[in-house]
């Protein structure tokens, strides 16, 4: 008899436990996927949308209006933006990807008592406000900033300008190489976490072996470090990647007028055009855009952990 | 082993490499607070040291308001997120199989990755509609706090996730085996276990309710301007060295707090271990 209620109240905690927090995202994050992907298939009647159904002489009707979607195709603002997201993420996830490998390689090398501290340093940025560290780039890329003038004198606009991520010598601010390293610097504790996770936890055996069968320091590297990281870097990868594509400070503190993304045209749509239709066909197909390597990055997972 | 530490690559690459690295990080911090002591109306260039910004700051009502707005929201949105947060890591690690996980381990992901414009947008559509139908809630502090909880609470289960996920559940069991019912095993010997990552849930929630933009921005109402939205609006126009004065204060309080309170965690988590060894230690057999 005691067991029996013990058992009850085990199974009924359980409900609990699963059902607060389940129903709470399916109403606040579910739920309002569902109405912007409705008001996407509506139109912008004053400030607001079309009715989805109607009841008109006693006759439910269904309005679907599907121009929002045909009109994401033909102004080429929308695709032009959805291209140049892509462009500028992936640009970042490789930067990321150069300068924070040989970082977080180099924090698993290092002396073990000295490990926490070092990553207790590249988790401390985290702490403290990304919006005013956003910010502080912006005075330091100014004319007048510490950056600018380092740049000037380490001679890297000819390079800048190749690449046209600056348009003008000695001209950082609102550029597409200010929007960059803004997100470079915002995401790179997002690329090393990760990928120190792996290398940390990676077995040296591995590499005395492939040591002792003759291979060279950097073949080593090459065929064993790396491909044992590679989850890793996927997950890096996709950390970096994802929020980039939509990132919407960034871009408005530090790109200029010139350089295109998609999340600010969500929200001009949005906030300057009042358009919220049109706001909701970008942020489903923007949805739509990251389910993609969502995807993939969850099949890599899967097979991960199936290998394991 | 000494030659595998860097292949190929000398120690001091490798001490530079991290050097660099943490400059790069650590940069605009040193910059704002050493702007904020600059007597300069041009904001980035040096002019004397002055305490000119503090002071100003101490009269900006904007300023002033939005703090305690945006405190109130990420003390509540810190303990609605640790909350769900817990019940869901708790779902995610103790309940190998319920209806619908792969659905609810999405849904708890979700929205780390999910653009935050996209989240505010859809947040506010439905609160919208909501308030069509039953005319509440008004946009203001109770609407930025729901947006907030979402993404906190998303952040809140990933850490306690990963502590419940390291605990050894022989404790559990044994108290269990000793008679304890569930709620007195999970108060006893389950919350001691996770509280550190408990309190490091509760803050990082907090930081992160403190300096979010985008979701403010969507959700909130006339007359509710956090203090975020009052700097990116600042910060839009141009550049502000008031700014630089807030920034320091944030930094320093979030800095002198982030290590007081890691201290203090590292410290438990010491006791703790030296008692679960010392418990756990078989006696000494005599002979």
């Amino acid at each position: 008899m005691k067991s029996c209620s013990f058992k009850r109240l085990r199974l009924r905690g359980r409900s609990v436990v699963i059902a607060a927090p389940y129903a709470w995202l399916l109403v606040f994050f579910v739920l309002p996927f569902l109405i912007v992907l409705k008001i996407s298939v509506s139109e912008m009647q004053g400030v607001g949308f079309t009715d989805l159904i109607t009841l008109k002489d006693g006759l439910l009707q269904l309005s679907l209006r599907l121009g929002n979607y045909p009109a994401l195709l033909q102004d080429d603002l929308y695709l032009r933006s959805y291209l140049s997201s892509i462009r500028y993420a992936a640009m970042t996830t490789a930067l990321c990807l150069l300068l924070g490998y040989p970082f977080a390689y180099f924090m698993a090398r290092a002396r073990s008592t000295l490990q926490p501290a070092l990553l207790m340093l590249v988790m401390l940025p985290f702490w403290t406000s990304f919006l005013l560290r956003v910010y502080a780039w912006k005075g330091l890329l100014s004319d007048q900033g510490w950056v600018a003038g380092l740049l000037g004198l380490i001679g890297m606009d000819p390079l800048l300008l190749a690449t046209g991520l600056i348009t003008s010598p000695g001209k950082y601010m609102n550029t597409p190489f200010s929007l960059v390293l803004g997100m470079v610097y915002t995401y790179l504790p997002f690329m090393i976490l990760p990928l120190y996770a792996h290398l940390s936890r990676l077995d040296l055996r591995l590499l005395e072996a492939a040591a002792d069968l003759g291979a060279t320091p950097w073949a080593g590297f090459w065929r064993v470090t790396v491909p044992l990281s590679r989850p890793g870097i996927v997950a890096g990868a996709m950390l970096v990647f994802i929020p980039c594509i939509g990132e919407f400070v960034i871009p408005e503190l530090l790109g200029g007028p010139q350089t295109l993304m998609i999340g600010r045209v969500l929200w001009d749509e949005f906030f300057s055009n009042n358009d919220w239709p049109m706001a909701s066909t970008v942020a489903v197909a923007m949805i739509l855009l990251i389910l993609v390597p969502l995807a993939l990055f969850n099949r890599a997972q899967a097979q991960q952990e199936a290998g394991r | 082993m000494k030659a595998l530490r860097h292949p190929a690559l000398g120690r001091g690459f490798a001490r530079g490499w991290l050097g660099a690295g943490y400059l790069f990080l650590y940069l605009p911090i040193v910059a704002l607070v050493v702007f904020s002591f600059s007597d300069s109306s041009i904001p980035n260039s040096w002019g004397g040291f002055t305490l000119r910004w503090y002071r100003a700051l101490a009269q900006d009502n904007e300023i002033v308001h939005g703090l305690w707005l945006s405190l109130r929201i990420a003390f509540f949105t810190a303990c609605g997120s640790v909350l769900l947060g817990t019940l869901a890591a708790f779902a995610l690690v103790k309940y190998r199989r319920f209806a619908g996980r792969t659905l609810f381990t999405g849904m708890v992901n979700a929205p780390l990755v999910m653009p935050e414009v996209i989240i505010g947008l859809s947040l506010l559509l439905m609160l919208v509609s909501v308030q069509k139908a039953l005319g509440v809630p008004e946009r203001g502090l109770l609407t930025i706090w729901l947006g907030h909880l979402l993404l906190g609470m998303a952040y809140a289960t990933v850490v306690v996730r990963a502590r419940l996920q390291d605990l050894n559940p022989q404790l559990e069991e044994a108290a269990m085996d000793l008679g304890a019912r569930p709620w007195t095993v999970f108060c006893l010997v389950t919350l001691p276990m996770i509280a550190q990552a408990l309190l490091s849930a509760w803050l990082l929630t907090f930081t992160l309710s403190l300096d979010d933009v985008v979701l403010s921005a969507f959700l909130s109402g006339p007359g509710a301007t956090t203090l975020p939205l009052v700097i990116f609006s600042r910060a839009r126009l141009g550049l502000n060295p008031s700014v630089n004065a807030v920034a320091t204060l944030i930094v320093l309080v979030v800095a002198v707090f982030t290590v007081c309170a890691s201290l203090a965690i590292a410290r438990a988590e010491r006791r703790r271990q030296r008692e679960i060894a010392q418990a756990t230690t078989p006696p000494r057999r005599i002979r």
